[in-house]
């Protein structure tokens, strides 16, 4: 457990429109996705999901529709919107410039400055 | 989302709750059963797999809760969800939900009575156009007012008003042909409809040019509700022929539906001229003083006057006036008021502003009441507080929740309150105090009403409310699950302590203030009026009403007293010009002068004294006393020198004493010199509550009068009495109306205000007692409830009755005697407020603080008597096995 990072606030939604935007996936199957690409380093309490599914279905990021799973059960299925692509896009661009700039900024060694 | 489209979805979720429910739940399933395949698959067995995949997932009903806060518009379903909720507890608590809703309902009901009353004498203006620059003239005495010659002066010499209109009342006979009714009319200056702007329902109303002198304008106007209730909406009634006091006028129109006239409590049925005389009183000339007999002036401000610049403005016609007129003219400061209440306006606001504090004390109250109710609710309910916070519940959504019960409460109790009230307050629309009073009380319960009564309940319901609220977020979850509720009974003051010391105190001070009521108006009822009235009959006629010609006045009234003295069983008669003493407006004053004064004007005036114009016997008849000298007799007439029978008080002030006075002489207004020959008693005159006036009572023989009462003085039945009295008269004169009442009847007028008050504060006192019963009630029968565990040990233990009961009881004891003790102080404290209100009342009256100290404890006794029961009943035994 102690290698999983704490996410930060506010990421959850970018992680769970990027796990959408790879293909349409129910609610245990985006959990599984974010794990599977983070190496299991991200920790996603799963309860914690569904409030923020929720609230970018509202939103018009997502919307969701009933199908079948691979373990043949019923399960609702999230698919990106173009307004969540977009978004997707806007958030991811923000996210890289801000961890680039804190990596240089953590990176600095004495002699830079 | 557009705004239709999220409101679109707001409805759909409001609507298919339970759809989006049981989709969310499918969700969760599918999401559990998901992760369980995948334990399975790790070697787990399902049911395990299940267990555990649950357990991962967390507090799932947190997740749901939040997941719908997540899809927005929630909160109409919370709120829905809520109030189910809400519903149901109160349903299975049935008596506390009763207790409450009662409760409230008494304390909004009574508020909204109030506040009823208060908006339709106070409150609401005139319904006439432009009410807000419309003002009346009051005299710096209180009164209104003014002789018509004085009327004309400030209306021609004012500088401030658009113009000036004047009302007096008539009270007269329309007769039609047939059926002749007595009515009450105004008459009116004839720019009083244009000054108004009011336009005529159906004809025309009189205007300023139809005056040209007296009796040049025999015009009648009706109002609309005496046209729908006397001529059935007849259209055809105008242009006819009507006899008002045997005069013809000539009805020209109807006023609108919505006109009631300008005073708040007195709807006229009709409107003539002020110049038209109908009860052989000629007003237009005589400037004096006394003729004090226009009752109103009022009229719209010019656009851009200030009140102040009006006030200004008369005051100066007024010192005009007694310059140019000393001896008639006696210029006080004049101040302008609202037309409506008038001159009553300053006496109407202290009572029914009285009246809203305590209303208002009253459902404060009821909050402190409730809060306490709620916060031993809420304590009782503290295990179920904890799972639902073990649970995953949010504090904020307890909080809601117990906030959505309150409201509830609130709501039914405000509801069942406004009903009450609204029946009440028309009744009293409709309620006529004294038979042929025109009183009418102008209330209609409308949304303002409602809107108050809404507010009242959301404001209660949150201020009981959140009594619990420290209480809630205190809730440690884990130690009551564990140990269940520990009630915390430490000698530490508790919240609900400081309520409970809070309400009896209110309660208190309610108590006594109907206790000091009642008792000022058994005092007012037993005081010494100067006179008896019991067992004495008044019949009033006006001569005026059937056409007799002045000069003929005296000789009808002498054959009206020769024939009442030959009913069997009378033993006094007498007559008095107007009105006995204490009866309506009898009150007409008089300037008098020492002897040696030779300058009348009013700086050398020696008193202003009351005037009774009366027959031979009267003070017999009337069982008022004769201190010394001689009564008035048959003798004391046009041929004789003027004599007066004065009282006490006019003796002192004028003579020096009763002996003195007796034989001596004193000056009226216009000169005449008045000898002494007897002096009476002191007593009432216009109200109960006046201080004592000198009164004068002079020979009727000098002053004819054509409203008159016979005193009719006998032990026999009154019905029986006064149909003898009745046939008598019409023996005499079969078209004279005649109005007969017992003196104690006729006197319900003075003493309305008093017994109103009695009535309100004896009201509220009951609920301030009722509520208190209550209060002591929850509190002891709560700390019994919570404390039978540790009673029951003592009783094991072998404590005695004694010990038991202080220690059940010993608490709710000392905190009403806490509150009593405060709330009669603060009753104590009020006492000038209710002087303003009830006559009489001095609440340092041993009396009343025995009486309110005796039934605190009484009620206290009462409210304690079943938990004390139930406390002493405790059987150790079964208590310890319980738990």
């Amino acid at each position: 457990m102690t290698d999983q990072a704490q996410l930060l606030p506010g990421t959850l939604d970018l992680l769970i429109l990027k796990a959408v935007s790879l293909g349409p996936l129910h609610g245990y199957g985006i959990l599984l996705r974010i794990g599977q690409i983070s190496g299991s380093a991200l920790l996603i309490e799963q309860g914690a999901l569904y409030p923020a599914l929720f609230r970018l279905v509202r939103q018009g990021l997502l919307t969701s529709d009933w199908g079948t799973s691979e373990n043949n059960r019923r399960a609702k299925f999230y698919e990106l919107t173009p307004d969540g692509r977009k978004r997707l896009q806007e958030e991811t661009e923000g996210w890289n410039r801000l961890a680039s700039a804190m990596t240089s900024v953590l990176g600095a060694q004495p002699e830079e400055v | 989302m557009n705004l239709g489209g999220y409101l679109r979805s707001l409805a759909h979720k409001f609507f298919h709750r339970s759809a989006i429910a049981d989709d969310l739940d499918e969700e969760l399933r599918s999401h559990i059963e998901h992760r369980a395949d995948d334990m399975e698959r790790s070697g787990m067995n399902r049911a395990e797999a299940q267990r555990q995949a649950r357990i991962e997932f967390g507090a799932r009903e947190r997740f749901k809760e939040e997941s719908f806060e997540a899809l927005g518009g929630d909160f109409l379903n919370t709120v829905w969800r809520d109030v189910r909720f809400a519903l149901r507890v109160l349903r299975k608590s049935k008596g506390f939900a009763f207790a409450a809703i009662v409760t409230l309902a008494l304390a909004i009901g009574a508020n909204a009575v109030v506040y009823g009353v208060m908006d339709a004498l106070i409150l609401r203006p005139l319904r006439v156009p432009q009410a807000g620059s419309l003002w009346g003239l009051e005299n710096g005495d209180g009164s209104g007012w003014q002789s018509y010659p004085n009327y004309r002066d400030f209306r021609e010499r004012n500088h401030t008003f658009d113009d000036l209109a004047a009302i007096r009342m008539e009270f007269a006979a329309l007769d039609m042909g047939s059926d002749p009714d007595q009515a009450t009319g105004w008459s009116t200056s004839g720019n009083y409809f244009d000054e108004l702007r009011i336009q005529p329902f159906l004809g025309r109303l009189f205007h300023p040019q139809d005056e040209k002198g007296l009796n040049s304008a025999p015009y009648l106007v009706l109002s609309y509700p005496y046209w729908h209730s006397r001529f059935q909406d007849d259209r055809g009634v105008v242009g006819r022929t009507i006899l008002v006091n045997k005069h013809p006028f000539t009805i020209i129109g109807v006023t609108p539906p919505e006109f009631r006239g300008t005073l708040a409590f007195i709807a006229p049925d009709f409107f003539i001229p002020i110049i038209e005389d109908v009860d052989g009183e000629n007003i237009l000339n005589t400037r004096s003083i006394n003729n004090r007999e226009v009752f109103e002036i009022l009229g719209h401000l010019k656009p851009g006057v200030t009140p102040a610049q009006a006030t200004a403005d008369l005051n100066a016609i007024g010192a005009y006036l007694e310059k140019t007129y000393p001896k008639e003219v006696d210029h006080k400061n004049y101040t302008l008021g609202r037309p409506g209440l008038f001159v009553f306006s300053r006496p109407a606001q202290a009572f029914v502003g009285g009246l809203m504090l305590l209303a208002g004390l009253i459902l404060l109250a009821a909050c402190a009441n409730l809060g306490s109710l709620f916060a031993a609710h809420a304590a009782d309910r503290s295990r179920e507080v904890a799972l639902r916070l073990a649970l995953g519940s949010s504090r904020q959504r307890i909080l809601r929740q117990l906030l959505t019960e309150a409201v509830v409460i609130s709501l039914a109790g405000g509801a069942l309150g406004l009903a009450g009230s609204v029946a009440l307050l028309r009744k009293l629309a409709g309620w006529q105090p004294f038979p042929g009073a025109p009183i009418h009380l102008p209330i209609s319960p409308d949304t303002r009403l409602y809107v108050v009564a809404l507010v009242l309940a959301l404001v209660s319901g949150f201020l009981f409310g959140i009594v619990p609220i420290r209480q809630v977020l205190r809730t440690n979850p884990y130690e009551i699950v564990k140990a269940g509720p520990v009630g915390q009974f430490g000698r530490r003051l508790t919240a609900r302590d400081v309520l409970l010391v809070v309400q009896i105190a209110i309660c208190a001070v309610l108590v006594t203030s109907s206790f000091v009521a009642v008792r000022g108006l058994e005092r007012g009822l037993h005081s010494n009026f100067g006179f008896e009235p019991h067992n004495t009959m008044l019949a009033g006629t006006n001569l005026a009403m059937s056409g007799y010609r002045p000069d003929s006045w005296i000789p009808t009234q002498r054959r009206i007293i020769d024939a009442m003295r030959t009913i069997p069983g009378v033993e006094r008669v007498a007559l008095v010009n107007n009105f006995a003493p204490l009866i309506y407006a009898a009150g007409n004053t008089e300037n008098v002068f020492k002897d040696e004064t030779r300058e009348r004007s009013q700086s050398h005036v020696a008193s202003m004294s009351f005037r009774f114009e009366v027959s031979p016997e009267y003070f017999e008849a009337a069982g008022t006393t004769l201190l010394e000298g001689r009564d008035i007799t048959w003798h004391d007439d046009k041929s004789a020198p003027p004599v007066a029978v004065v009282n006490r008080e006019f003796a002192h002030r004028i003579f020096g004493s009763v002996p003195q006075a007796i034989g001596k002489y004193y000056r009226m207004q216009d000169g005449t010199r008045v000898q002494v020959v007897g002096v009476v008693e002191d007593g009432k005159y216009m109200s109960l509550t006046e201080t004592q006036n000198a009164a004068m009572f002079l020979p009727f023989l000098l002053s004819p009068a054509s409203q008159t009462q016979v005193l009719v003085r006998s032990r026999r039945d009154p019905e029986q009495l006064a149909s003898a009295i009745r046939n008598k008269i019409r023996e005499l004169d079969s078209g004279l109306p005649t109005d007969i009442e017992t003196w104690t009847n006729m006197m319900e007028v003075v003493m309305f205000p008093a017994r109103v008050a009695t009535m309100a504060l004896g009201i509220l006192g009951l609920m301030g007692a009722i509520l208190s019963i209550t209060g002591i009630f929850g509190m002891a029968a709560y700390s019994v409830s919570k404390r039978l565990k540790e009673l029951g040990i003592r009783m094991a233990l072998g404590a005695q009755r004694r010990e038991v009961l202080g220690a059940a009881l010993g608490r709710s004891v000392k905190l009403l005697a806490a509150g009593s003790t405060a709330g009669l102080v603060l009753g104590v404290l009020a006492s000038r407020v209710l002087a303003s209100i009830v006559y009489q009342a001095t609440p340092r009256d041993p009396l009343v603080l025995a009486g309110v100290v005796a039934a605190m404890l009484l009620l206290g006794l009462l409210a304690t008597w079943i938990p004390a029961q139930r406390a002493l009943t405790v059987n150790p035994l079964l208590l310890l096995r319980e738990d």
